[in-house]
């Protein structure tokens, strides 16, 4: 039997890892862009100002660039190290986009960031933009690769089981890239990465006015924040990825349990603005309803229904008794790969093998569970849905929140009005509310997705590796102690570099750079 | 779509884009991470560190793509192997990891500070970075040599019954001072291209020459063992070449000595291990003859070699159990689908070249010597 202690910590490793890792990444997105739009407004008007602000943002995009490439290391080998079976399960599909992440977006970024610090005087203007260019690419493409990843895992399409192998193969990879869900949450992801940027430099950007420094600076960041962030904070709600929750029984599942919406309502089903969930009664007290609304933007139809928990666990009921005779084909076929009659049930029931595996958190083989245990394992479908409800409700009001505050920025931005302090102080409080709403984000999608590891494929629990908990927690006390102090050390030198504020560069070799500052004024520093 | 090559030629073909890979890991990030083992003690003012630092600093991060990719690229080609390694050797990948998440902090924030204990911390972390990896890895090697043990479940679930300590065999430890001599020659080599002449190149070759010898002589050590040790897997039976990606349909068995069977078979392979002994005495060569770019084609050669002789020893073996004769993994047994491997292939073909295309490049535009007056004055510098 799985040991669950082994489970409940890997889950927990690999939450604080993929947590602490997304610290940074939504940051790099977004910011990577936002130096794009200013060293093209560099290039184009040649105003030495837009390339001091390009440093001076360039500068704080490293510090935190490298804590994400740091911890996405372990990433990339985590799921090796503590979801070993997962990986064998269904690697024949997962490692392809990681793969390619590293040979079509890391390279790139990792390349092309080293010559963006180091080749301020070895490139032309126009080529020090392309690398600039190339970086923001780069990053922005692994992210794509690993929401494909992502995305198969929320809805399993292209792959089948393979008996001999005992794995998930690639059956069609065009279905894998093309995935609507990953589509979707692509979209949704590095928009929310360009707002998390967007409220970063705006928020530095009203410190200084608040502050009376760096004006000028301040001033030209502030607009370009507004304007970039104004666009990423529409994106991010209106492409929000609700519309893919419809796809399948894992998919409606999770959107029932973001509703609290226990029973099948009739069609157009409405939204829940506030309740308080019960995972035990089934029922979600003191609702307050919007009518239809839910309807129409789950199915985008008047006539499409929400299913609701009670009845998709149902579903479930069903579907696992269908995979136990997968299961016992399974069995069969090890032994005798030539047991036609197995061969012939398993063609007949391999699409709820997965459901067969639920059991196996309560019996060793689920051919000899009883209905009570396919009760349990049928209700085990359902994830924790107050968690579910809460966090939602945090991330998509912090997400409307988003989309008024850059309304207004833009709107000072565009009458020149830098001087509103309520709105200044507004920002700089402001700072911490994307990460917030993107870490909630990730627990909504991911949450969401239990008990399964890949939707209606491989619960969770089978997937991690055969390791001891001291093992865990061992390398779970590790990472933490490293993260916390490289989490220090980052969030004081941002702090140092924001309140030193921008450089005026010349170029060291005396070819003509734009001699503004008085000759004093310059010092080299031996640094960066 | 119909697959141009049949399952058996495309692992094979997979098989030579691992070590191809692992080669490429090497010859780039290796000169990082022995330049970085050889940083507290060539470089004894800050000036001095720091150009050592910068030597590597426009490029390094792009050469650590080469081990990420690794990670990828095994999980995509053998699933098996990323599976049942990597939770295998659990906690020495742990220490890996830490010491590569040391490495691009320690690049970036050491000179975010003036102040001298904050730098020497960070040139220790450096050191850490460069020279646990590199240990680690040499002494994964060794354990590879010598069988894991490991076995799979009729799941194909993955059990491991070796311990952390267990894992520091002295066969996996001559394995591991290998790959320690290797790179540190081979950063002895970039240091000697990449930096003006003065008190930090000179001492970083009088390390090279040390670490040259030690390369010659441990390696052809290790040899000598796989010659005369109790170290060694042979198939028993047949495996089939285009069969299901299921170790358990394979039966293997300890052999010594069986490790040096191929040379046998296939006389030409003997070119690898040649090309491994060859090498560090090249680069000592070029440190004695001053002849710099000889240093550097020493230690890749050195590098290539070694690497190449560890693969084609082992062929078709890539990680073979020392308990279970039913879990050895092979070439024809551990790979992903036929589809998946020439999707991935199709994906390598087209991306590589231009990976290596804009790599060149990059190397192109910060070509030359870092001199003194660069760590003084450049403000781009580290």
């Amino acid at each position: 039997m799985i040991d669950m202690a082994v489970v409940e910590l890997s889950r927990l490793q690999f939450a604080l890892t993929a947590l602490y890792h997304f610290l940074f990444v939504p940051l790099t997105l977004g910011l990577s862009f936002i130096l794009v739009i200013t060293e093209s407004v560099y290039v184009i008007t040649d105003r030495p100002i837009w390339r001091d602000v390009t440093r001076f943002w360039g500068k704080l995009f490293g510090i935190n660039f490298v804590l994400g490439v740091a911890t996405g290391l372990t990433m990339e080998f985590e799921f090796g190290t503590n979801w070993a079976y997962y990986s064998h399960y269904v690697g024949d599909i997962f490692g392809a986009p990681l793969a390619i992440e590293g040979l079509m977006a890391f390279f790139l970024e990792a390349t092309f960031v080293g010559l963006m610090f180091f080749g301020w005087d070895r490139l032309s203007k126009r080529g020090h933009l392309l690398t600039t260019i190339m970086v923001a690419v780069g990053s922005n493409l692994s992210a794509l690769w690993i929401l494909i990843a992502n995305g198969w895992m929320q809805h399993p399409v292209g792959a089948v089981f393979n008996p001999e192998t005992m794995r998930m193969e690639v059956s069609n990879f065009k279905d894998v890239l093309f995935n609507p869900v990953a589509q979707a949450k692509f979209v949704h992801t590095v928009s929310a990465g360009y707002v998390c940027a967007a409220v970063f430099v705006l928020g530095v950007s009203c410190y200084y006015l608040l502050r009376g420094r760096h004006i000028e600076m301040a001033k030209r960041s502030f607009t370009v924040a507004a304007a970039f962030g104004l666009a990423s904070s529409l994106s991010v709600v209106v492409l929000g990825d609700e519309s893919g929750y419809a796809l399948t029984d894992n998919q409606q599942m999770k959107l029932a349990a973001m509703e609290g919406m226990w029973e099948t309502e009739k069609a157009p089903a409405g939204l829940t603005l506030f309740g308080i969930p019960s995972n035990t009664a089934h029922e979600t007290a003191y609702e307050i309803k919007v009518p239809y609304v839910l309807g129409l933007i789950a199915t985008r139809s008047l006539s499409g229904e929400v299913a609701g928990i009670v009845p998709l666990v149902e579903r479930a009921d069903y579907r696992i008794r269908q995979g136990v005779i997968a299961y016992d084909a399974v069995e069969k076929l090890k032994v005798n790969r030539g047991d036609l009659t197995a061969r012939e049930a398993w063609e007949r029931h391999k699409n709820d093998l997965g459901y067969a595996l639920l059991l196996k958190r309560f019996v060793a083989d689920p051919r000899q569970a009883d209905d009570a245990t396919i009760a349990r394992a049928a209700w085990s479908t359902v994830p924790n849905v107050p968690a579910l409800f809460f966090m939602f409700r945090v991330m998509a009001g912090l997400g409307f929140f988003f989309i008024v505050f850059f309304a207004t920025a833009f709107a000072f931005s565009v009458r020149r009005r830098f001087d509103r302090k309520w709105f200044l102080r507004l920002a700089v409080i402001a700072m911490p509310a994307p990460w917030i709403a993107i870490e909630v984000g990730w627990a909504v999608a991911e949450f969401g997705r239990q008990p399964w590891a890949v939707d209606g494929v491989l619960p969770t629990f089978l997937g991690a590796s055969s390791l001891t908990t001291t093992q865990i927690w061992a390398t779970i006390f590790g990472f933490t102690a490293l993260y916390s102090v490289l989490a220090v050390i980052e969030v004081k030198l941002m702090l140092a570099t924001i309140r030193k504020g921008p450089e005026i560069y010349e170029s060291y070799d005396g070819e003509p750079a734009p001699k503004r500052a008085p000759a004093n004024t310059f010092t080299a520093i031996p640094a960066e | 779509m119909s697959i141009p090559f049949d399952y058996e030629t495309m692992r094979l073909i997979w098989w030579a884009l691992m070590g191809i890979l692992l080669i490429g890991f090497a010859l780039t990030d290796g000169f990082d991470l022995g330049s970085a083992s050889l940083l507290p003690f060539v470089g004894r003012t800050d000036a001095e560190r720091r150009m050592v630092i910068n030597a590597i600093g426009p490029t390094w991060e792009g050469n650590q793509v080469w081990f990420i990719l690794g990670g990828g690229a095994i999980f995509a080609a053998w699933p098996f192997v990323y599976a049942v390694s990597f939770s295998g050797f659990y906690l020495a990948m742990f220490l890996v990891l830490a010491a590569f998440i040391l490495r691009p902090v320690g690049f970036k924030y050491r000179s975010k500070r003036p102040d001298a204990a904050w730098r020497e911390r960070w040139d220790w972390a450096l050191f850490v970075g460069g020279f646990v990896p590199a240990l680690v890895f040499g002494v994964a090697v060794g354990n590879v040599l010598q069988g894991v043990p490991f076995r799979l479940d009729s799941d194909l679930r993955s059990f491991y019954e070796g311990s952390l300590l267990g894992l520091f065999s002295p066969f996996a430890l001559l394995a591991g001072l290998v790959s320690v001599a290797m790179l540190v020659l081979h950063g002895a080599g970039w240091l000697t291209l990449k930096l003006e002449d003065g008190p930090v190149r000179d001492r970083a070759q009088r390390f090279g020459q040390i670490a040259a010898l030690a390369a010659f002589v441990l390696y052809a050590l290790g040899g000598v063992w796989l010659a005369t040790g109790d170290i060694g897997y042979r198939i028993a039976g047949v495996a089939e070449a285009a069969g299901p990606s299921n170790p358990r349909m394979t039966e293997t068995v300890h052999a010594a000595g069986a490790w040096l069977a191929n040379y046998g078979a296939h006389p030409w392979m003997i070119l690898a291990p040649l090309l491994g002994l060859a090498g560090p005495l090249v680069a000592l060569m070029g440190i004695r003859g001053r002849k710099d770019t000889l240093v550097f084609a020493g230690s890749s050669m050195a590098n290539l070699g070694i690497i190449a002789s560890v693969g084609l020893s082992m062929f078709p073996f890539i990680l073979p159990s020392s308990i279970d004769p039913r879990s050895s993994l092979l070439v024809w047994n551990a790979s992903s689908s036929h589809t998946t491997l020439f999707i991935m292939l199709l994906v390598t073909v087209v991306l590589l070249p231009i990976v290596l295309a804009y790599t060149a490049w990059a190397y192109k535009i910060m070509f030359g010597r870092v001199t003194t007056r660069d760590v003084n004055l450049n403000p781009d510098f580290y």
